[in-house]
Formats: structure tokens, C-alpha cells, sequence
């Protein structure tokens, strides 16, 4: 088991390594001058060298990305001399655009897509799942049909119509709900809630449909095992037929996908966020993009890669303690 | 019981197994669902095929303004009901510009497929490669392959895809956004692959044209390749929905085609500040992505129903 881990961990650090590399070259090939840009209009060339050693960017690109790994793990000081800044431990440099530190940035807005990733991910599992093992326990009926149509249509809407949709119907025919804007949880949980009520709906619908599908396969498949008829033979109660043996089994590929799905949407759903107005990671992200602002670009890359990483992480170590065979 | 069974056929021509294109295509019509998306995954492409030709039956270039469908009073709204829909403009126009809505979306339906069948082609054959070579080699070659499927699949995609598509600025929008899309799909079904690849290279057909001095690439494209022809042709069907998805979802971002070639996202990108306004300008492109997306899913579902009836489910 520990060598199992030690492994894992070796490996998660060369994926990340690997995506940083990629990322730093993307960039690296990127058109616009950061430093001209934070320089201003009226710059002098002796200045704007000035401001590109202050930078970093007269480095070769190895040595630009090797300040960059060291500082992630030990925190740098940019530029020298009495404006020297001291860049303390997780390092991901300073924002071109506003001067703050990229992780401050990153932890400020992290809340906010995590309400959105999770909130969102209870609602989907509850309607997927439900949807989905219903409709593989009535396999053929009415009711599979109904679930199995509505499920491939609305995973066929793309989420920026749904919220629209949303928006139309429940904020500005009804009134049911106020237009969202985000409240901490921590100042009103109730605010909060029905804030997020929105973009939840948005997002579990697209998910929910996706997951219903996957979740009716896997359990028609799980129920025509032979343990299953096995079990029902011993008479055990229909129930705990399809809950200790049948649920359990089907699971599994379920599992995988939602430790995919949440990893990617906790930094920052791109599309919902900017749909509603949600000032989360994806927002971020989004803004960056469109100032060339390259450190928080590459921060917010570096973000979803390490959650797909070690969701993919926390997925297989379930695994393992699920199931003794993975373990080697 | 076996004896009667073959006098009764003697008297009879024998039965030829009925050829898989044929059975297939058979299955596919027996269910109106499936019959339905098939009809309109023909249309669609028929459209895609014949954009500018029904462009011009429609009697409007998608680039040519009409200030007389517009009402410069109303702020620019389309004259006349459901978005200014008419004998002359058939889905109505756009609202500011007058541009004809009709010839718009069929030019979009060109964009938006040709994106999407690009990007899936990229996809199978490199999935394909991939995953036939890890599967039959196994060893080095597919852990070297399985970890490089691993990393591809770590790539938080859609955030990458946006970066690449905002960053690189003067080329061809098309191909970089079908070379774009299509880097990071292939792991998928490179997995089904090598997985349908390795439980096949001991059968004992491969071993016996092994056997008889058969190269590799000789097995590979003879005997193994024809063998899980059906899981890919089901994926690739399933692939395709997606694909649509992302070039809209990345066009209605911004970062995709750039105007005045249009596509659906970006439509709807457009429409979406007009939702309540002037419905239908938003309600055509979406239907004509959601149609799109949903025919391919039925499709697909159908064919892997079909040409895959027990494996690739997990």
C-alpha cells in the first residue's frame, strides 16, 4: 500500500511537471509584451529593458521556467535591489494587471466556484443517480423511456441555453428567484443558497442528464450478474439486493466520472460563471485571457490540473481500499 | 430433431448470413427514433454539403445587410413578427444588422460539422493507432502509450483548449480549432481500442497468421483491425456530439471562428443579450445545435446497441 502511494504521488508530480512545461510554452509563445504593457505608452527603450529584467522576461525561456518551479516550492524575490519583492512560499508570481499575488487571487476566488462545483454536484447526484437506477430497475417500462428521452435531450442542450432558459422563466416571468449574486456562506447561508439556486439548477441539469445515462447502464449491467440472481436465490430482500449488491457494483464507473467532473468544475466552471455573473475561478480565468495576463492564466491552469490530478488520486485510493486486486 | 432440421432446409436455397452493412442499416431503420436522427443527420450534412447553394436559393449572402428588414426606431429590431420572418427572409434577420438568419445558420451548419468531423477524424485515427499499438505490443510501447493517454486525460481541456485558442492570433481559426479539439479527445477511445486490441492478439486467427509469416502491420490492418471495426464506427458516432459542443461552446466564448464567419455558439453568443426581445434570433441557432447534437447521440446510441452489444460500458 505504500508503495502504491509513494508511486502515485511520483506520478502525479511528473503529470503536473508535464502541464506546467506545456502551459509555460504556450505562453512563452504568446505575441503580446506583458512588459510593454505595464510599461505604458510613453516608454523609453532603455525603461522597457528596465522593466523586462524586472520581469524576468530577458531570461531564456528554461531559466524563466525554472525561477518559476523554485518558486512555487520555495517563494522568490522578483526584481533586485530596494523594489525587490518578496514572493513568499506558494509562489505563482504577481498578476500583470493588478500587481497582486497570483495565489491570493486564486484563494479569493476559489470559495466561490467551490459553492458552485459542489452545490451543484449534490443536486446532479441526487437526480442522476435517482433517475438512473429507476429507470435500469424498470427496465423497458414507460417510466425507463420517459427518464431515458428526457435525459438525452436535455444532456443535448448546451448549459448557456439552459441558463438562459433558466434566467427567462424562473427570474424574469415568475419572479421566483432573484438574479444571482454571490453571497458569501459565511455571512448568509440563506443568501448564499438561493443565489446559487441559478447556476446550481444550470449546471445539475446538464450533469444529472449525463449521469442518468451512465448510472441506468451500469446498473442493468450490475443486476444481470450472476451474484445478483445468487443473492436473490438465498431470498434475501429485494431491497437489499439492489442496494448491497447491485448499487454497490455499479457504482463504480460512476465514481470515476464524478471525481473528473468535480475536479475540472472546482477551478471554475468557465461558461456557467460567465453566464451569470459568478466572480469564481473560471471568471478569472476569463478575464486573464483577455489581458494577456499570462501569470494568472497560468495559475488558473496549473489550479484545474492539480484537481483533475488528485481527484484521479482520491478515485483510485477508494478503489483500493474497495477492492484488494488494484493494490498491485 | 437436427435430422428434420436439415432435410426441411436441403429443399430450400442455403441462407446466406445476411452481409453487416446490410443488417445494420436494417436494425437502424426498424426503430422510428433512430430512423428520425437518421433523416436529420442526413439533412444536416446535405445542409452543410449545399450551404452556399441554399444560401442562395434563399436569396441572401449571411455577410450582406438588409436595412429595410430593420426598424431604426425600435433600436434596430427586425421588422415584423417572430424576428422579421417573411417570404423574403425565411428564419427572419438579425436585429441592428438585418442579416438574413437563414443563410447565417446553413453557413454555420458548414462551419460547426466540418469543425466537428475534422476534429473526430483527428481523434479516431490517432485514438485508433494509439490503441491498437498498446494492445498488441504491450510492454514498453504501451506503457509509454497508456501514460501519455493518462496525461492527456490530466489536462484540465477546456481551460487549455481556451488559452491556445486566444493566444495564437493569425491563422486559420478552422483548422487550429479542429487541431485543438482534436488533441486532446483521442485517449477515449484509444482505451476501448487497446482494450478490444489485447483481448484479440491471442486469438487463435492472429497467432496463425503470425504463424504463416504475417508482418505486424500485416496483422494489424488484416486480422485485428477489421475485428473491432464495429466498437469504432459505435465511438466514433458518440464522439461526434461532443465535438459539436465544444466548437460552439468555444465560439460562444469568443475564442472561436471569428465574424463574419459564423457559426452556432457564436450566434447564440450574439442572441443571448436579445433573449427577451427579439426570442427567435436566439431560438433558431439553438435549435439547430441541439437538433445537430441530439441526432448524433441517438445515432450513436443506436450503433453501439447494435455493433457493441456488451463491452465498452464502463
Amino acid at each position: 500500500m505504500i508503495a502504491y502511494l509513494v508511486r502515485r504521488c511520483l506520478g502525479v508530480a511528473g503529470v503536473l511537471l508535464a502541464i506546467c512545461a506545456v502551459t509555460f510554452i504556450i505562453f512563452y509563445l504568446l505575441p503580446a509584451d506583458p512588459a510593454a504593457a505595464a510599461c505604458g505608452k510613453t516608454c523609453s527603450p532603455q525603461r522597457l529593458a528596465e522593466v523586462r529584467h524586472y520581469m524576468g522576461l530577458d531570461q531564456p525561456l528554461w531559466r524563466q521556467f525554472g525561477d518559476y518551479l523554485v518558486g512555487i516550492f520555495a517563494g522568490r524575490d522578483l526584481g533586485s535591489g530596494p523594489h525587490a519583492l518578496h514572493c513568499g512560499f506558494p509562489c505563482l508570481g504577481y498578476s500583470y494587471d493588478n500587481a497582486l499575488p497570483v495565489w491570493d487571487l486564486l484563494m479569493d476566488r476559489l470559495p466561490v466556484s467551490a459553492s458552485l462545483a459542489f452545490g451543484a454536484a449534490c443536486m446532479w447526484l441526487v437526480l442522476g443517480l435517482g433517475a438512473g437506477v429507476t429507470a435500469a430497475l424498470k427496465k423497458g417500462g414507460l417510466l425507463d423511456r420517459t427518464l431515458m428521452v428526457t435525459a438525452v435531450a436535455t444532456a443535448s442542450l448546451p448549459v448557456y441555453f439552459t441558463a438562459v432558459m433558466l434566467i427567462y422563466g424562473l427570474v424574469r416571468i415568475s419572479g421566483l428567484l432573484p438574479y444571482p449574486t454571490y453571497t458569501p456562506l459565511t455571512s448568509d447561508p440563506l443568501g448564499w443558497a438561493t443565489n446559487l439556486l441559478l447556476p446550481w439548477l444550470a449546471l445539475a441539469l446538464l450533469y444529472a442528464a449525463m449521469y442518468a445515462r451512465q448510472s441506468r447502464s451500469s446498473m442493468i449491467e450490475a443486476m444481470a450478474q450472476p451474484y445478483i440472481r445468487t443473492a436473490r436465490a438465498k431470498g434475501m430482500p429485494a431491497r437489499t439486493v439492489v442496494v448491497k449488491h447491485g448499487l454497490r457494483s455499479a457504482m463504480m464507473p460512476v465514481l470515476t466520472l464524478f471525481g473528473m467532473d468535480l475536479g475540472a468544475l472546482l477551478a471554475g466552471a468557465v461558461i456557467t460563471e460567465s453566464i451569470f455573473g459568478i466572480p469564481g475561478v473560471g471568471r478569472l480565468f476569463y478575464d486573464a485571457l483577455q489581458r494577456s495576463d499570462q501569470p494568472v492564466v497560468l495559475g488558473v491552469t496549473l489550479l484545474a490540473a492539480f484537481f483533475i490530478v488528485m481527484a484521479n488520486v482520491l478515485i483510485d485510493l477508494l478503489y483500493a481500499v474497495i477492492d484488494p486486486r488494484v493494490r498491485t | 430433431m437436427a435430422i428434420t432440421l436439415n432435410t426441411s432446409t436441403q429443399a430450400d436455397p442455403p441462407v446466406l448470413p445476411e452481409h453487416p452493412l446490410r443488417s445494420t442499416s436494417r436494425k437502424l431503420w426498424s426503430d422510428w427514433g433512430t430512423r428520425t436522427a437518421l433523416i436529420a443527420v442526413a439533412l444536416l450534412i446535405l445542409t452543410a454539403l449545399t450551404a452556399p447553394l441554399l444560401a442562395r436559393l434563399g436569396g441572401w449572402s449571411p455577410t450582406a445587410f438588409d436595412s429595410r428588414a430593420i426598424d431604426p426606431y425600435l433600436g434596430g429590431m427586425p421588422r415584423g413578427s417572430l424576428g422579421g420572418i417573411s417570404a423574403e427572409h425565411w428564419l427572419g434577420v438579425e436585429p441592428a444588422t438585418g442579416r438574413d438568419l437563414f443563410a447565417r445558420v446553413v453557413h454555420g451548419a458548414q462551419v460547426s460539422l466540418l469543425i466537428a468531423f475534422a476534429a473526430t477524424a483527428i481523434v479516431v485515427v490517432a485514438g485508433t493507432a494509439a490503441g491498437i499499438a498498446a494492445g498488441y505490443f504491450g510492454g514498453r510501447v504501451d506503457t509509454v502509450l497508456s501514460r501519455l493517454m493518462d496525461l492527456t486525460m490530466s489536462f484540465p481541456s477546456l481551460i487549455f483548449m481556451i488559452a491556445m485558442m486566444s493566444v495564437a492570433q493569425d491563422v486559420n481559426r478552422v483548422l487550429l480549432m479542429t487541431v485543438v479539439i482534436g488533441v486532446f479527445g483521442w485517449p477515449g477511445i484509444a482505451r476501448i481500442v487497446r482494450g478490444e486490441a489485447l483481448s484479440l492478439r491471442h486469438r487463435e486467427y492472429v497467432d496463425a497468421a503470425r504463424v504463416a509469416g504475417s508482418g505486424s502491420w500485416r496483422i494489424l490492418t488484416r486480422e485485428i483491425l477489421p475485428n473491432i471495426s464495429g466498437p469504432i464506427i459505435a465511438y466514433t458516432t458518440l464522439l461526434i456530439p461532443g465535438m459539436i459542443s465544444t466548437e460552439a461552446a468555444l465560439s460562444f466564448l469568443g475564442v472561436g471562428v471569428r465574424p463574419p464567419t459564423s457559426s452556432w455558439g457564436q450566434m447564440i453568443a450574439e442572441a443571448v443579450t436579445y433573449y427577451e426581445t427579439d426570442p427567435m434570433y436566439f431560438l433558431i441557432p439553438s435549435a439547430f445545435l441541439f437538433i445537430a447534437v441530439l441526432a448524433f447521440t441517438v445515432l450513436g446510441d443506436a450503433l453501439r446497441d447494435i455493433l457493441d452489444p456488451q463491452g465498452g460500458r464502463s
